[in-house]
């Protein structure tokens, strides 16, 4: 069976600055891959490249048997790849439940589609939310409803920037869990990480990020067996 | 007592009218962040709209308050439609566009429509029929007051209401929201902007068109309407902050009660003198403005907005290669014999070239080695014709000593609106340069007994030895010749380094201790004392003038010229300003529908250079050195 999300030879630029090099990755249905390296080594423009918000200006991106690299995010999204960003970007002008609604598209044949209900299932502490200002939340909560706003969209495959970045720890857990739920679900997950616990926790497979190039690709077991990978390329 | 409640009534109408067309301005900014200068010229077909339906079909056909209010709802709704169109044919090509170009091209559209209601509805002011039903007054507090002036205090809020149920319990109003604050988020969620932005026009268009009709029974439908309104718009939305409803309507409701104030008060007793405070009330508007954004720099409900690029294109050129310094000296040679082997009409052509060359040069110092945006720079120049012209005729100075002064009026008239405008920046800043321009044009638009009003000025002439056109020439043409060469020598003298530094790197100006911002308002005050010197010499150069020296339509004249020769080269607006003039001049002479072909023009200008003409010719040099 072919991948749910393939990319070759991606590259991408910031104005003149070269920023990804040849940059080719797999995710299977139902798979959580985990996309590890140092701060500034390209993970977040490898998602953006991904969901087109930073356009690849060469390479090729296959969403289940589809070539998306060519097309907008808006397109992308409504063919089913999620994305959450590292920053999160709540519209804190909109309730908790606005901020769901923008997220919302219809559902997709033979693709995990989420309600309210499984959301508030999947993230406990959204339930009590729902008129709030989203502004008003703190940055565990925030996370947890950019995630809960993109699977509103029934992607078959999310990507999902440093989902646990600057969480505490016990959210962190949360998180985690979360990623797993999801993955029972049957959805892919592509999630970026400098949290080498987090990753080992969700993850099936890794790729290594180093300067915008793909140095390591492997199984989490075989990542935990080669310490001379870790050492070089990852802040541990 | 009852003249104050009267008066705050007729705030609150005027408040109504003025949301009505502000919120329209603002909603299209916040979700599209196009500056939509059209937006006067879709109130005016508004009127013009609802003028042709209801004397046709509403009262004077018979069909009574139906038809009325049935005709204002298609004319909104006609209106609404013409911004959707304009928005899939022209404005989706552009949103990529440095905002300077989006604003040229909705200026483009601005000339276009002006014909067109020329063409269609003919010059004469035309005045509607009253509201059936409503044309009478009811008695408040013992005072009459107009019906359908009552009627417009309900409007309003209801549009308001209207507005906020669409935005706050639909789908599409959510999303409307979150594109405001972040589309490209809500791309990336799968919101399709396309037709967003395209709804988001049309609605905002269509309010527009609504204020404009719903004024049928209040005013005549006029021409100049469109330049008028867009300038009050800006003012609501710039106190309000763009992009914000609530606050689009509260600076609608301040600047309308003060106006209603201003006018209700009229002649006032001040240290002797009587000032009327009527003809005051765009001044009102001004200091309301100056307040606010001096302590809130977004207006008051607004947020800051990103750092915006004024145009992308090549930065300037170290220096003159020998090329090009041959090139200069060949072409100030070439003017220098002009008076021997032209004819009469070229040199009075050149003339204006010259004064225009100089103007637009002034311009491109701010635009280029300053980074700021303007788009009232006619202000300065007109200020500099104006002071010239009535140091000669009301202070009976001489010639020579006029020419020195209006460049100095202008130049104060810098200090002040600088002072004010360095503290913003984008679309701020230019709305900001647009309103003050705006300003000193009503000023001398209505203070009759002073500046002659519309009339302007004339018998302006020159001192007697320069009377003949010939050595006009040679004045315009040494004083701008001198202004181009100095503006080009600052822009690389430590002055000109340190403006520069701060318009790439803001940031680490600040931190080496630049303070950018005075180095800026210094620039406006250079810029201005050109533009003026530009002004003065225009002034003589026509014999009279007319409060057209400050208008709009010249300021955006100079920034087509900016533009057309390039925003980075110091040749640039000098080419501009020979080949703006040049085609007006032989536009005007053939056709009568003028505007709408430089309106034209100006569209197609930017649609095919989206990035400039300077940025468009860097990127073929970029190739052919690549290649
Ligand atoms: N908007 C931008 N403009 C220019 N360069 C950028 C921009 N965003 C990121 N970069 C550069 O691109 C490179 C890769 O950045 P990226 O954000 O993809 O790294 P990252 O692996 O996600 O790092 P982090 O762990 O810090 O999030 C970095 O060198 C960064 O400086
Ligand atoms: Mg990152």
């Amino acid at each position: 069976m072919p991948p749910m999300l393939s990319a070759k030879r991606l590259n991408a630029y910031y104005g003149q600055a070269h920023i990804l090099f040849d940059v080719a990755l797999e995710a299977a249905a139902g798979e959580v891959v985990v996309l590890l390296g140092r701060n500034g080594a390209g993970k977040s423009t490898t998602l953006k490249a991904l969901i087109g918000l930073v356009p690849p200006s060469a390479g090729e991106v296959v969403f289940c048997g589809e070539r998306i690299d060519r097309l907008q995010p808006f397109q992308i999204a409504r063919r089913g790849l999620g994305y959450v960003p590292e920053d999160r970007r709540i519209f804190t002008d909109l309730t908790v439940l606005e901020n769901i609604e923008v997220g919302r598209q219809p559902a997709r044949q033979g693709v995990p589609s989420w309600t309210l209900e499984k959301l508030y299932k999947l993230f406990p502490n959204l339930a009590e939310t729902g008129d709030r200002p989203a502004a008003q939340m703190s940055g565990g909560e925030q996370q947890m409803l950019a995630i809960a706003r993109t699977l509103m969209g029934n992607p078959a495959c999310i990507l999902l920037d440093e989902p646990s970045e600057g969480l505490a720890p016990v959210i962190v857990d949360q998180m985690a869990a979360a990623v797993l739920e999801m993955k029972s679900e049957g959805l892919s997950v592509l999630l970026s990480e400098q949290n080498l616990h987090f990753a080992a926790a969700v993850a099936d497979r890794a790729y290594i990020i180093e300067k915008g190039r793909v140095r390591f690709n492997g199984t989490m077991a075989e990542l935990d067996a080669d310490d001379a990978v870790r050492s070089a390329h990852l802040a541990v | 007592m009852s003249s104050l409640v009267i008066q705050f009534l007729n705030g609150l109408a005027g408040a109504s009218t003025l949301f009505l067309v502000a919120v329209g301005l603002s909603l299209i900014f916040g979700v599209t962040r196009i500056v939509n200068f059209a937006h006067g010229s879709f109130y005016m077909l508004g009127i013009y709209v609802a003028y042709s339906i209801i004397s046709r079909a509403g009262a004077g056909g018979g069909l009574g308050p139906a038809g009325f209010w049935g005709g204002i709802l298609v004319a909104a709704m006609v209106v609404g439609a013409l911004g959707a169109l304009i928005e899939i044919l022209l404005l989706r090509r552009i949103y990529h566009a440095p905002e300077m170009f989006q604003l040229l091209a909705t200026f483009g559209i601005v000339l276009v429509i002006k014909d067109y209601v020329l063409w269609a509805w003919g010059p004469e002011d035309l005045l509607g029929p009253r509201a059936p039903g409503l044309g009478g007054s009811v008695e408040i507090l013992g005072r009459p007051f107009p019906e359908y002036d009552l009627a417009l205090v309900f409007i309003g809020p209801l549009v308001l209401g209207l507005l906020w149920l669409l935005l706050n319990r639909t789908r599409w109003g959510t999303l409307v929201r979150a594109a405001t604050q972040d589309r490209e988020m809500a791309g990336a969620l799968g919101v399709n902007q396309k037709w967003l932005f395209t709804a988001v026009f049309a609605l905002g268009s269509a309010l527009a068109g609504l204020g404009g009709a719903l004024q049928i029974p209040r005013e005549p439908a006029q021409l100049f309407l469109d330049m008028g309104v867009i300038a009050d718009a800006f003012v609501v939305v710039v106190v309000g902050g763009m992009g914000s409803i609530p606050g689009a309507a509260l600076a609608a409701f301040i600047i309308g009660e003060i106006k209603a104030y201003c006018v209700g008060i009229g002649q006032v007793g001040f240290l002797g003198y009587s000032v009327s405070l009527s003809k005051l009330t765009l001044v009102a508007e001004f200091i309301v403005m100056a307040i606010v954004l001096v302590m809130r720099p977004w207006g008051l409900l607004g947020r800051q907005q990103g750092a915006q690029r004024i145009a992308a294109g090549a930065r300037e050129r170290p220096a003159a290669g020998r090329a090009m310094q041959i090139a200069v000296l060949a072409v100030a040679g070439a003017l220098a014999v002009m008076p021997f082997v032209a004819q009469p009409y070229t040199i009075v052509l050149l003339i204006d070239i010259l004064v225009y060359a100089l103007f637009a040069a002034s311009l491109q110092f701010l635009m280029g080695p300053a980074g700021l945006v303007s788009f009232g720079h006619a202000a300065y120049f007109g200020l500099g014709a104006y002071g010239a012209a009535l140091l000669v005729k009301k202070a009976g100075l001489p010639m020579e000593f006029a020419l020195a002064g209006g460049p100095l009026a202008a130049a104060l008239g810098a200090v002040v609106f600088g002072w004010f405008c360095v503290r913003l920046s984008g679309v701020y800043l230019a709305m900001l340069t647009l309103a003050f321009a705006q300003i000193a044009w009503s000023i001398v638009y209505q203070w009759d007994q002073f500046t002659g009003g519309s009339n302007g000025l004339v018998g302006v002439w020159p001192a007697p030895w320069l009377a003949s056109k010939t050595a006009f020439y040679y004045l315009a043409f040494t004083l701008c010749g001198c202004g181009i060469w100095l503006l080009r020598r600052i822009v690389y003298s430590p002055y000109g380094c340190a403006l520069r530094a701060g318009r790439d790197s803001p940031l680490r100006c600040d931190a080496i201790g630049i303070d950018l911002a005075r180095l800026q308002w210094a620039a406006f005050v250079l810029v201005g004392t050109f533009a003026g010197l530009a002004g003065a010499i225009y002034a003589f150069s026509k014999g009279s003038i007319s409060p057209e020296t400050l208008g709009i339509p010249l300021s955006v004249d100079a920034l087509v010229m900016v533009l057309l020769g390039g925003i980075h080269t110091a040749s640039g607006p000098v080419v501009g300003a020979a080949v703006l003039t040049w085609l007006q001049d032989t536009v005007v002479r053939n056709t009568d529908y003028w505007r709408a072909l430089l309106g034209a023009i100006i569209i197609a200008l930017v649609l095919v250079f989206p990035q400039g003409i300077a940025g468009f010719a860097r990127r073929r040099w970029a190739r052919s050195e690549a290649a």
